[in-house]
């Protein structure tokens, strides 16, 4: 598969600040690539060198082969860039940027299209500072595309929509890659970067801490699963600890949450038939069970020792 | 080239949507000249060698549409587009810089001279104006001028840290500049000292520069303001290169 993107020890600091260190990775042509971690963890420094914004200090990136500082009048054509921090000026319509950007392209799409796609087509006429942020983040995503790019950056894709719009966003984005283009993202959402990303990187202070495909990092941290469920007078029921799958118990006085590590595999039931088993075998009446798998928040969690909200 | 005329429209387009610069720019000189021209009218005057005041006043308030074009317009445009990240949008387009900064002037330079026109209109429909100058002269006086003020706007708005001093140092200058330089109210009626002190204002050439020749006088007796001017002009790109910032 053909590399779009190639980074190599690419190093950037502000004054004394190491923004981004040792930063090395590849994109694949037809994915789409997250970079996740928290604010300040180095995802717009390193996105920004890649998109030739901003000039690295050591290291070299290459973009669809050339060197997006050097060659950028060559490669700006070929991407589509929306940038975590920019404006249009206040009094331009929705139609006119659209318009006026499509003009700076030598093809552009239709971008009548691309204001249904984006759900915008009422707001055609709207002046710029009249749109709401979910609005504005919708209107930079379509000028990204209205060059019909074959790489797309986008940073912080979905902050500020509603979860409604992030679906419809992302449902966007699987169709643009379904059409062959490469897509470069990051993001804050732990469950975007799971659900939509074909492979993610997660950045912490300045350095990538993993990288892989969003199951192959939970499943790589052996993180485990969550039972939960709540009995009667809240006792643990005696015996669950004893069970293959299980790994601990924990009761959380209303709740007990049990812990384990497979999902069937070496000859053992799944996590949940073994404990429903056991419960119901041992005639202990629950109520309210649910079972929580392990996510990238999870392995975020264990690779960084902080929560992504801080 | 496609870009940039779509660019430029569009930037005119946004021009008259504000209404701040276009009132400044348009509607406001013509307020001083039908004020003037209703107080004194443009009898023939030996104040102003003969001409009136609508006269001297349309090469004048000119001069004034130049420094309200070079020192808020532009200043404030520049800084604002810097600060709140409409370059930084551009910056990540094909378009090369000097597409975008030369669109900026070219419409910044087509609302000054809609100003100018709206002006010589007005005065000759109403008061008469007399014009006895070289047209070709005072075009290009006005050119010169023009650009040696635009320059002074990009090294304001290079060197103010934020869109919101560019807007206050720039109003600064330029208020009092207004007043001190002719360009508002004829130097002859001002005292001694302010006529002294006004030969270093910037303004002050451009005035003197376009109403000498709209009476036709001749280029060589205004080489002091030309080399002035040019000078502002020099010196105004080159440190606005340097102070240049996209973000």
């Amino acid at each position: 598969m053909n590399q779009v993107v190639q980074v190599e020890k690419l190093r950037k600091t502000y004054g004394a600040t190491v923004a981004v260190d040792e930063v090395s990775f590849e994109v694949r042509e037809g994915e789409i690539f997250g970079m996740v971690g928290p604010n300040g963890a180095g995802k717009t420094t390193t996105i920004e060198c890649v998109e030739g914004l901003r000039r690295p200090e050591r290291g070299t990136v290459r973009v669809l082969g050339l060197d997006p500082t050097r060659q950028e009048r060559a490669l700006r054509p070929l991407l589509g860039v929306q940038l975590q921090q920019a404006n249009l000026p206040e009094h331009l319509k929705v139609w006119e940027a659209l318009d006026l950007y499509a003009s700076f392209y030598p093809h552009p799409v239709d971008w009548k299209g691309l204001i249904e796609q984006l759900g915008l087509a009422e707001k055609r006429d709207a002046a710029f500072h009249k749109l709401s942020g979910g609005q504005k983040q919708r209107l930079f995503i379509a000028l990204a595309l209205v060059n019909d790019p074959q790489l797309v950056f986008l940073d912080e894709l979905t902050t500020g929509l509603d979860p409604q719009a992030r679906h419809a966003i992302w449902d966007l984005m699987r169709d643009v890659r379904q059409r062959g283009k490469t897509i470069v993202l990051t993001t804050h959402f732990m469950e975007e970067a799971e659900r939509l990303c074909d492979r993610v990187a997660i950045l912490d202070h300045g350095r990538i801490v993993a990288l892989d495909t969003p199951a192959n990092l939970i499943q790589g941290l052996g993180i485990e699963s969550r039972i939960v469920f709540s009995v009667e007078g809240g006792r643990t029921p005696e015996g669950l600890a004893d069970l293959p799958s299980v790994t601990r118990v924990e009761n959380l006085g209303d709740r007990i949450v049990v812990y384990g590590r497979t999902n069937g595999q070496n000859g053992h039931a799944p996590l949940v038939a073994e404990v429903v088993n056991a419960l119901t075998s041992r005639g202990v009446r629950f109520d309210d069970l649910r079972t929580e798998q392990p996510s990238l928040e999870d392995v975020f969690l264990t690779l960084t020792g902080q929560a992504m909200r801080d | 080239m496609r870009a940039f005329l779509k660019l430029t429209r569009v930037e005119i387009k946004l021009f008259f949507r504000e209404p701040y610069g276009a009132f400044f720019t348009l509607a406001f000189p013509l307020m001083l000249l039908f004020l003037f021209g209703a107080i004194y009218g443009n009898e023939p005057s030996p104040y102003f060698g003969g001409y009136g005041t609508v006269d001297v006043s349309v090469p004048a308030y000119t001069a004034m549409i130049i420094g309200t074009s070079g020192l808020l317009t532009l200043t404030i445009t520049m800084a604002v587009y810097r600060e709140f990240g409409i370059l930084r949008r551009l910056r990540a387009t094909p378009l090369r810089p000097q597409t975008i900064l030369s669109a900026q002037v070219v419409v910044i330079f087509l609302m000054t001279l809609l100003g100018m026109a709206l002006l010589v209109l007005a005065g000759k429909l109403v008061y008469h104006l007399r014009f006895d100058g070289n047209p070709l002269s005072v075009a290009a006086a006005f050119v010169l001028g023009s650009l040696s003020f635009f320059a002074l706007g990009f090294v304001l708005a290079g060197l103010m840290p934020t869109a919101r001093t560019a807007q206050v140092v720039g109003m600064v200058i330029f208020y009092p500049m207004i007043f001190l330089s002719g360009s508002a109210i004829p130097l002859e009626v001002m005292p001694e000292g302010v006529r002294s002190f006004a030969r270093f204002l910037p303004l002050t050439h451009v005035v003197t520069l376009l109403r000498g020749l709209w009476i036709g006088e001749a280029w060589s007796q205004h080489t002091t303001e030309v080399i002035v001017l040019l000078a502002l002009l020099v010196v105004g790109v080159l440190v606005s290169i340097k102070t240049f910032r996209w973000e």
